[in-house]
């Protein structure tokens, strides 16, 4: 348990130095979800109706954007290998850090998301379930984004692989978080998507940190 | 290929052993059949030209990658059964510094104390960082540190990690004299105290008890 | 005395088994093997287009242009089973530290993806005659493209990782973890093709079979399996040589030397 508050507590704190990185990924959030409507047209019905699948698209860009960050700034100063040799279980200390990733690139998804979808004219109730459908899935997102960042540490073209990669892998969170927001809004009910929702998340949470683990130690040999 | 060290004195209670280690990285086998054994209060010195495999013994005898044949054991023990307690007495500097440049010294320090499950109070903390010469800078992130200074700090970090089995990879690297002797010093301390080193280095190095494993 | 002997009959047999594991003792085995493998191949593709073609009836609804079914099932059959074998393989590589197998994995990505491109150009071409779209969003044609993309994922994967121990390794975690995705993902593909009811008419809502038709994508799918184990074999051949070219055994070969 120290362990695990010892790594997002140093984590966070590297994080608090270089604040530019974190914002940018969220200015990127802003930025792509207003290209939307300028792309298809402001028409406040079509608008709705495109609003779950451009902001749940988004979270998903935005999230891939912020993994590198995960592994490879330690994994290219040496410090990774220090992880690795620390006298810690290696599951925890890669649990902490997508604990980090997702404090500093999800959640900040999940409090901004209601803003952007009153620029798309959502209902709020819909607001409601999509700030759920987000605390949900993207815990899910910066776990399944772990095996990726670890499996392509210090690949020559690395952060295009790793979407190439992980963007399959993102394809049932999006189709029941977005699916959630889209039943909710034409007035059906959500619950069967909220509970696919928590099933992943239970799942990757029992599975992936050991996946990630393994793929950082192979990736450290 | 064996190499034997041993004190004439009292009973070694820690040993450092591969046996019958064997490399290959890529297409070319590096070294085949290598045993080596490390006791108590001595340090192996590993010599070679540059890609003879230096460093992939170092991260074999770590634990960091595996052989392709052979073992490397920890007080008789295979350091495959309980890598945890394994590193717990290990400290091991690679090429990289693997300090956070955004975080301070004294930062650093606590970080790794941390994560190494090492208890550190700031008094000593700052006393190690005094006795490195970094006062004064010690809130300094540590982009701002020189190489020699960031040295330091390493060396600061091995002060206060308490390993008992230090395995450093080029640590005299860019270092100037008075740096040189200082981590010479710090290494004899270690040795005199029961601990044991192995380290890889080009030049020649000063300090009691080595023996040379030329690979 | 007997006990003894019992113990090293069976230890040799244990022995012979896993002495195939080495690629020195695969690579003449599989090279025996590959002709029979495409005989097979023959024999089933000429049968299955003989049912095609000849045997199965026109179709009330689709008329003769149906029959590209008979390519566009076997292949996704194939994709799908391939994609577990090459897991399993990968899988394999990767608990025992087997080099072969890690081998058998690589050799089959690319099979596994061209049967996966084949069936979706096969859907397509079988769309648009019928229901005017090149392309229909139908659970099955998605996951079909979704699967595409986990091949290419593993193929790139491995092609970017310079260190050949690590590429394998690695690409076994992402074939691992895809196994246990792709039924996760099907069926989130098809929960989203019922919410959304996009296309009147799905693709899989295929006409009641009658025995014939069966028959004929069952001899297609034999082919094609055939086709997938001769290829996948010469594949490995060529990669073991590519891998282990700097031991004597492969400096020895006839085909090396000439």
């Amino acid at each position: 348990m120290k362990a695990l508050l010892a790594i997002i507590h140093r984590d966070l704190l590297l994080v608090m130095r270089r604040k530019s990185e974190v914002l940018t990924a969220l200015f990127f959030f802003v930025v792509v979800t207003s290209l939307f409507p300028l792309g298809i047209g402001a028409d406040a019905a079509l608008l709705r109706k495109i609003a779950p699948g451009v902001i749940w698209v988004a979270a998903l860009l935005s999230t891939l954007l912020g993994l590198h960050r995960m592994f490879a700034a330690d994994y290219q100063d040496g410090a990774l290998e220090q992880l690795v040799l620390a006298p810690r279980p290696m599951v925890l200390l890669v649990t902490g850090k997508i604990i980090a990733h997702w404090i500093v690139c999800g959640l900040p998804l999940v409090l901004l998301a209601p803003v952007i979808g009153i620029q798309f004219d959502l209902d709020v109730s819909s607001l409601y379930v999509l700030m759920a459908t987000l605390l949900l899935g993207t815990p899910v997102l910066s776990l399944l984004g772990s095996i990726g960042a670890a499996l392509t540490l210090g690949v020559r073209g690395g952060s295009v692989l790793m979407s190439l990669l992980i963007l399959p892998l993102y394809i049932p969170v999006l189709i029941f978080g977005a699916g959630a927001v889209y039943a909710n809004s034409i007035g059906l009910d959500s619950s069967g998507h909220f509970s696919l929702l928590g099933a992943l998340l239970v799942l990757a949470l029992a599975f992936v940190p050991w996946v990630s683990a393994a793929a950082v130690k192979i990736a450290i040999e | 290929m064996t190499i034997n060290i041993s004190t004439t004195s009292s009973k070694p209670a820690l040993v450092l052993e591969a046996r019958g280690l064997c490399c290959v990285r890529g297409e070319r086998e590096l070294f085949t059949n290598l045993h080596l054994r490390v006791v108590s209060g001595n340090c192996l010195h590993v010599r070679g030209e540059n890609g003879v495999g230096k460093t992939s013994l170092l991260r074999l005898l770590t634990g960091l990658s595996k052989p392709d044949s052979g073992e490397v054991l920890w007080g008789d023990q295979s350091i495959t059964l309980d890598p945890i307690a394994y590193h717990r007495e290990l400290l091991f500097l690679g090429h990289r510094d693997a300090l956070k440049e955004d975080l301070t010294a004294l930062e650093n320090l606590q970080m790794y104390a941390a994560l190494d499950d090492v208890s550190l109070s700031l008094e000593k903390a700052m006393a190690t960082l005094l006795r490195f010469g970094l006062r004064g800078r010690e809130n300094l992130p540590v982009n701002f540190l020189s190489a020699g200074q960031k040295r330091r700090v390493l060396m600061a970090r091995m002060l206060t990690r308490q390993a008992k089995l230090w395995i450093l990879d080029e640590p005299f690297n860019a270092l100037d004299i008075q740096a040189v002797e200082e981590l010479q010093n710090l290494i004899s301390e270690h040795l005199s105290m029961g601990g044991l080193v192995v380290l890889t280095s080009h030049q020649e190095v000063s300090i009691p008890n080595v023996q040379v494993l030329e690979l | 005395m007997n006990q003894e002997n019992n113990y090293t009959f069976s230890n040799n047999r244990l022995v012979s088994w896993f002495s195939l594991s080495s690629p020195s003792t695969f690579y003449p085995v599989a090279g025996k093997l590959i002709p029979i493998f495409w005989a097979l191949t023959a024999v089933f593709g000429l049968a299955g287009l003989w049912v095609s073609f000849f045997v199965a009836p026109v179709d009330a609804v689709q008329g003769q242009g149906y029959r590209i079914i008979f390519i566009h099932v076997p292949a996704s059959w194939m994709s799908m089973f391939i994609y577990l074998v090459m897991a399993a393989w990968a899988g394999l590589g990767l608990v025992f530290n087997t080099r072969l197998s890690a081998m058998m994995a690589q050799a089959l990505a690319p099979v596994g993806a061209w049967m996966a491109f084949l069936s979706l150009w096969t859907g397509a071409l079988w769309g648009k005659p019928m229901w005017g779209a090149w392309w229909v969003w139908d659970a099955r044609l998605t996951s079909e493209l979704i699967l595409l993309f986990l091949y290419l994922g593993f193929i790139a994967l491995q092609a970017s990782i310079d260190n050949r121990r690590r590429a394998d390794k690695a690409g076994a975690i992402l074939a691992l973890v895809g196994v246990v995705n792709v039924p996760i993902i099907y069926f989130s593909v098809k929960w989203w093709n019922t919410l959304h009811q996009g296309a009147s008419v799905s693709l899989t809502k295929a006409p009641a079979m009658a025995q014939t038709m069966l028959w004929g994508m069952l001899l297609m799918a034999l082919c094609f399996w055939m086709y997938s184990i001769a290829v996948g074999l010469m594949r490995v051949r060529a990669i073991i040589l590519e891998r282990e070219a700097h031991t004597d055994w492969v400096r020895q070969l006839s085909e090396v030397k000439s």
